[in-house]
């Protein structure tokens, strides 16, 4: 091991983009762009790929032909060696198929990918104030509660409320990032701990709210609200295709967080206070409206993610509607490396994965499960840096920065 | 050393697999053929089951659901497929999966599944389905609705709980019996409904004050969700210290908590839910008074079989004493004959109709 690969063991680097680079431990004048885009691309690609690898190994020794062959292994060992092949080349051919093997299978990519892309987004943007919004899960149901809530109540004409289900949406999740922020700033409470707890109060007022006359229909005593009016859904633009308008909320929302980091006042600020709040501080910037607004743009984000599912493919309000879609979004936020684009990136490949796992599932009846795995062993990989470059003998560009260390040492 | 084996062995097994796949793609494509052309020789019938997000191994409805199409594959010859739902957007995708692949019956489990199962019933009117756990409801228009090609399985299983209920009651030397939920949702607070409504009549047959803790006909006793046994044990440990001796937990695998606490206590007895509990947690077999069985995997065999005989029915089915849809075991040598006999009696009359299970 070289001595950079100790200082490597560490947090992963979630606030790390090519700017920020220069700034923190690189003497080096700055590599060209594709230098600096190919190395940062190294260790997601990589960690999907390995992931994909452990993945297979799982199909093969949890398939019972699979299991028999190689039990037999010294009479017929082409036979074990050509049923594993077998069994995996069927399920990752029918995951790839059912991501994108054809325009419905891109319709359903594409749909799921929507929320993770802005919950994504809110974990990233709070990255970059080296704040850890582990929130979003609760951001999002505060987002889906009150967006169905004025997508069944509202008796206005559709393109308008459609709006209004979003914007009240958005500041749903804006006040619960909100709180987590103003908290943060005024009390050091740390936003880990608030955004955990605040999940729990989002998901039991979710509970609460769907035994109330506002949300429940009457007559049947299920959990399940009200449907969402027609003209709230947001509008499809394939016909036959589940996939909606929400997708391009969430690619307006990548570039519109892409600007305010790279091109406003604002964002500016806001990586000033991610990478030393005492030199922001110094420097005359308002470090607690900063943080304090940082969440609540998260919050917002998430929230929003959170609105396009009732108004979106569900149409109606249910207590599990988000799931866990809250803390994937933290997967793709470390997968994208905090950056819109990637997290854009990792968006899709998240949403693909989850579309493809049903086909998969439907063909092979290879568990989800599976998927799952694979998915959290993408970010084992993207989380420790040292591991892939262990097994790869790569070097990578990877600066380390200070951001999750401090963001637990700064309360 | 062990870095570069590593590495070495890694890449070794990455193109294995990318020269396993590329040479066994054909043979892999006729290996497929080969076992639908198997399966289709046993019988044409594919029987196709969607759970919910709770998973086919809940140990709870979607289980029970699912051991009605094993049983059906080891009976019937029908092939089975199950879809599991990892989360809330996978309802409809699945189901059309299965649609697509020309399941000749569909079977959806669980009230989440509702709204989606009558999209696709609206869109696919030739194809079967039969939804476990919904009776399908018009909140607009407040009216029952049905389709043609979806057979709804209901389960009164208040009428098993008021005979859990009256052995309760008749078995309980504290006076006080209890009772907790999962969610407060219709289906399972009907097991409640029918524990109280006998109880309530044993009172009245002997001039008894037995009391109900945990339902009081609106409202009750829940943990809030069917995984926590944790939440089961301590609900449990505080019906046992306000002095409950017979307990029904109508929370699926939460139960287990339940049968913890019962067994760290003295004299306290269970009525299990949806399964006879002596054949789903046979370890804990003393501990069970009775158990309130609401036979969803007959429902489910019955309505493969109805399909593979080409006779399938839609609409409403509810599941009764009559039709041996709920039920109670057969009472042990355990319960006094004289109760037993009681509760005999109270079965015919819920059959014939005489006996309300609706408590006052």
């Amino acid at each position: 091991m070289t001595v950079d690969d100790t200082s490597d063991g560490r947090a992963p680097d979630p606030g790390e983009h090519p700017d920020a680079g220069g700034t923190t431990q690189q003497e080096s004048p700055t590599p060209p762009f594709w230098r600096r885009a190919f190395d940062s691309l190294k260790v997601p690609v990589l960690a999907v790929f390995s992931a994909l690898v452990v993945g297979a190994l799982l199909i093969m020794f949890t398939d019972e032909d699979v299991l028999y062959a190689w039990a037999r292994f010294f009479n017929d060992p082409l036979r074990a060696l050509e049923r594993s092949a077998t069994t995996v080349w069927e399920a990752y051919s029918a995951l790839l198929d059912g991501a994108v093997g054809s325009p419905a299978a891109i319709s359903e990519s594409l749909l799921r990918a929507t929320p993770l892309i802005l919950a994504g987004l809110a974990v990233a943007f709070a990255f970059k104030a080296a704040l850890f919004n582990i929130g979003a899960n609760g951001q999002m149901i505060m987002g889906a509660m009150f967006a169905a809530w004025a997508g069944f109540s509202l008796d206005i004409p559709g393109p308008l409320v459609i709006l209004a289900s979003l914007v009240v949406g958005t500041l749903a999740g804006a006040v619960w990032g909100g709180i987590a922020g103003v908290l943060k700033a005024t009390t050091g409470a740390h936003e880990v701990i608030t955004t955990i707890m605040l999940n729990f109060i989002a998901g039991f007022l979710l509970a609460y709210a769907l035994t109330t006359d506002a949300f429940l229909p009457s007559g049947t005593g299920n959990p399940v609200s009200k449907p969402i009016l027609d003209q709230a859904r947001l509008p499809r633009f394939i016909s036959g295709e589940r996939v909606d308008l929400g997708i391009f909320l969430a690619l307006g929302a990548v570039l519109l967080i892409w600007w305010v980091l790279e091109r406003s006042t604002f964002g500016f600020q806001v990586k000033a206070v991610g990478l030393n709040p005492h030199a922001a501080r110094y420097a005359g910037m308002k470090v607690a409206t900063i943080t304090a607004l940082t969440m609540a743009i998260a919050g917002g984000l998430a929230g929003l993610g959170g609105a396009t599912i009732p108004i979106g493919p569900t149409g109606t309000l249910t207590a599990g509607i988000i799931g866990f879609l809250g803390f994937d979004a933290i997967a793709v936020a470390l997968l994208g490396k905090s950056n819109p684009f990637g997290v854009l990136a990792a968006g899709l490949l998240f949403g693909a994965l989850n579309a493809g796992a049903v086909t998969m599932q439907a063909e092979t009846q290879i568990p989800v499960d599976i998927v799952i795995v694979i998915q959290a062993l993408i970010i084992l990989f993207v989380a420790a840096p040292a591991l892939v470059r262990a097994i790869y003998r790569v070097r990578t560009g990877d600066a380390e920065s200070p951001l999750f260390t401090s963001s637990w040492g700064s309360g | 050393m062990s870095r570069r084996f590593l590495r070495m062995a890694a890449l070794g097994a990455a193109l294995v697999l990318v020269a396993g796949a590329c040479a066994s793609e054909d043979e892999g494509s006729s290996d497929t053929t080969e076992a639908s052309g198997a399966d289709s020789s046993g019988s044409e019938i594919t029987a196709c089951q969607v759970t919910d997000t709770g998973g086919v191994d809940d140990r709870s409805f979607n289980q029970t659901a699912n051991d009605g199409l094993v049983q059906a594959e080891d009976e019937l010859g029908v092939q089975g497929k199950v879809l599991e739902s990892s989360s809330e957007a996978d309802f409809e995708p699945n189901i059309k999966a299965f649609v697509d692949q020309g399941c000749d019956l569909i079977i959806p489990v669980g009230f989440l599944l509702d709204g989606a199962t009558q999209a696709s019933a609206q869109e696919n009117p030739d194809q079967k389905y039969a939804i476990v756990d919904v009776d399908f409801f018009d909140a607009d228009a407040g009216e029952d609705i049905s389709y043609d090609n979806v057979e709804e399985l209901t389960f009164a299983t208040d009428q098993a709980a008021f005979l859990a209920g009256y052995l309760a009651a008749g078995t309980s030397t504290t006076g006080k019996v209890g009772t907790y939920g999962g969610i407060n949702i219709p289906t399972v607070t009907i097991f409640m409904d029918g524990y109280l409504a006998g109880v309530q009549q044993y009172n009245a047959d002997n001039g008894t004050d037995v009391e109900v803790l945990g339902w009081d006909g609106s409202d009750g006793l829940f943990t809030g969700d069917f995984e926590d046994q944790d939440k089961g044990k301590q609900t449990t440990k505080s019906l046992i210290d306000e002095g409950a001796d017979v307990i029904m937990p109508v929370a699926g695998p939460v139960g287990l908590g339940s049968v913890e606490a019962a067994n760290e206590a003295d004299g306290v007895k269970l009525v299990w839910v949806d399964t006879d509990g002596c054949i789903s947690v046979p370890d804990a077999c003393d501990l069970f008074l009775t158990s309130v069985q609401k036979k969803m995997d007959v429902a489910v065999f019955d309505s493969i079989k109805s399909v593979v005989d080409d006779d399938f029915k839609a609409g409403l089915y509810t599941g009764t004493l009559e039709n041996d849809g709920v039920g109670i075991p057969e009472m042990g040598s355990d319960i006094p004959e004289d109760l037993a006999k009681k509760v005999d009696e109270y079965k015919a009359a819920i059959i014939s109709g005489d006996q309300s299970v609706t408590p006052s």
